[in-house]
């Protein structure tokens, strides 16, 4: 279990990063506001950072136990198909995390 | 303060309204958005008591971090124990979005140091969203202030309330830190919506894929920094056919 120098550390870290993303652009908003690159990071960076979120998620998952990684392939289904159809985030977390509960207590456990 | 206007201007049309009914519009107008916070709230207190930290750990990150899906993966790696330094790349990646609020953020209309530095402390993704909307002549700097301190509120009291909730979740039931994963579903779902195409999100997960196959322990900055560099190849590249073309 980490002790608790390091995870105050690590909050530290993680709220001045933070802190700094949010504030620090307006000091400097007139270069930022002309780069062609940042303008373009700005738009694709998102999409690409939160698949690899979704696949960090996952990490853990292995394809060569019993399960083969089906309830985890479901559940991400279920997820996307929902928030596809009703744009609510809060009902497709719901809906997947349901979903893959009841998946790994009664049906794959 | 410099603006304590006398109640009698408070009718005149156009006036400032008194603080106190700029108290009651901010939580009218943050309550939908609470609606999505909360719940997300209550499952990242849930997470941080199912890995094993102290339920304190919920409101410390909540309070201080403030940036919804940094605290999700930041539970996972404080529990592995990942160096500082990653920990700092991977807050600086997952957040770099937040630079553009400054664009179009209306901090102009906030008085008072304290208050602006809060606004920029408090400027998630939400608070943007909500400010960025709303009408400017309507919505003093004050009212945006309340309702970021609402939603900062509400953020806290769904993680308080869910590391307490976690204690009565048997141990038996597995599962439930999959939210995590369907939280990043619904945000990739999101971010491919606001640009064009599936080739930038099939980058990612490449680079994800391949960074989990070298390296489990090291696969978020393998992967994100992979990414970030491809991502800056195909703009280098997509400016020359652009010139090309012209």
């Amino acid at each position: 279990m980490p002790e608790s120098g390091y995870l105050l550390a690590a909050v530290a870290i993680m709220a001045i990063v933070t802190f700094a993303l949010r504030a620090v652009p307006f000091a400097v908003l007139h270069p930022l506001r002309s780069s062609a690159l940042v303008g373009y990071l700005g738009v694709f960076m998102p999409a690409g950072i939160m698949s690899i979120l979704v696949v960090y998620s996952l990490k853990n998952v292995s394809i060569t136990v019993p399960a083969h990684g089906l309830p985890e392939l479901l559940a991400v289904a279920a997820t996307a198909v929902v928030h596809l159809w009703r744009k609510n985030a809060v009902l497709s977390i719901v809906v997947g995390t349901g979903l893959y509960v009841i998946l790994m207590n009664w049906v794959f456990g | 303060m410099t603006e304590s206007a006398p109640h009698s201007t408070a009718v005149v049309a156009g006036a400032e309204a008194p603080p106190s009914s700029e108290v009651r519009g901010a939580l009218r107008a943050s309550l939908p958005v609470g609606v999505g916070l909360f719940p997300l709230g209550i499952a990242l207190g849930v997470l941080v008591v199912q890995q094993g930290l102290s339920p304190w750990w919920a409101l410390v990150f909540t309070s201080l971090i403030y940036a919804g899906s940094l605290e999700f993966v930041a539970v996972g790696l404080v529990t592995a124990m990942t160096p500082l330094p990653y920990i700092a790349l991977t807050a600086l990646l997952v957040n770099f979005r937040h630079v553009f609020y400054a664009l179009s953020f209306p901090l102009d209309t906030i008085k008072g140091r304290p208050a602006r530095l809060y606004s920029m402390f408090a400027l998630t993704d939400e608070a943007y969203a909500m400010a960025v909307t709303s009408d400017r002549k309507t919505v003093s700097g004050r009212m945006i202030v309340y309702t970021q301190l609402y939603l900062h509120a509400y953020w806290i009291g769904g993680a308080g309330l869910g590391a307490i909730a976690a204690q009565w979740i048997p141990d038996n039931i597995v599962g439930m830190d999959f939210a995590l994963t369907a939280l990043f579903v619904v945000l990739s779902i999101e971010a491919v919506r606001a640009q064009r195409g599936l080739a930038v999100p099939l980058m990612g997960v490449t680079c994800a894929v391949v960074a989990r196959l070298v390296d489990v322990d090291h696969m978020l900055p393998l992967a994100m920094g992979a990414f970030v560099s491809l991502l800056v190849l195909r703009y280098v590249l997509t400016r020359q056919k652009v010139a090309g073309d012209a």
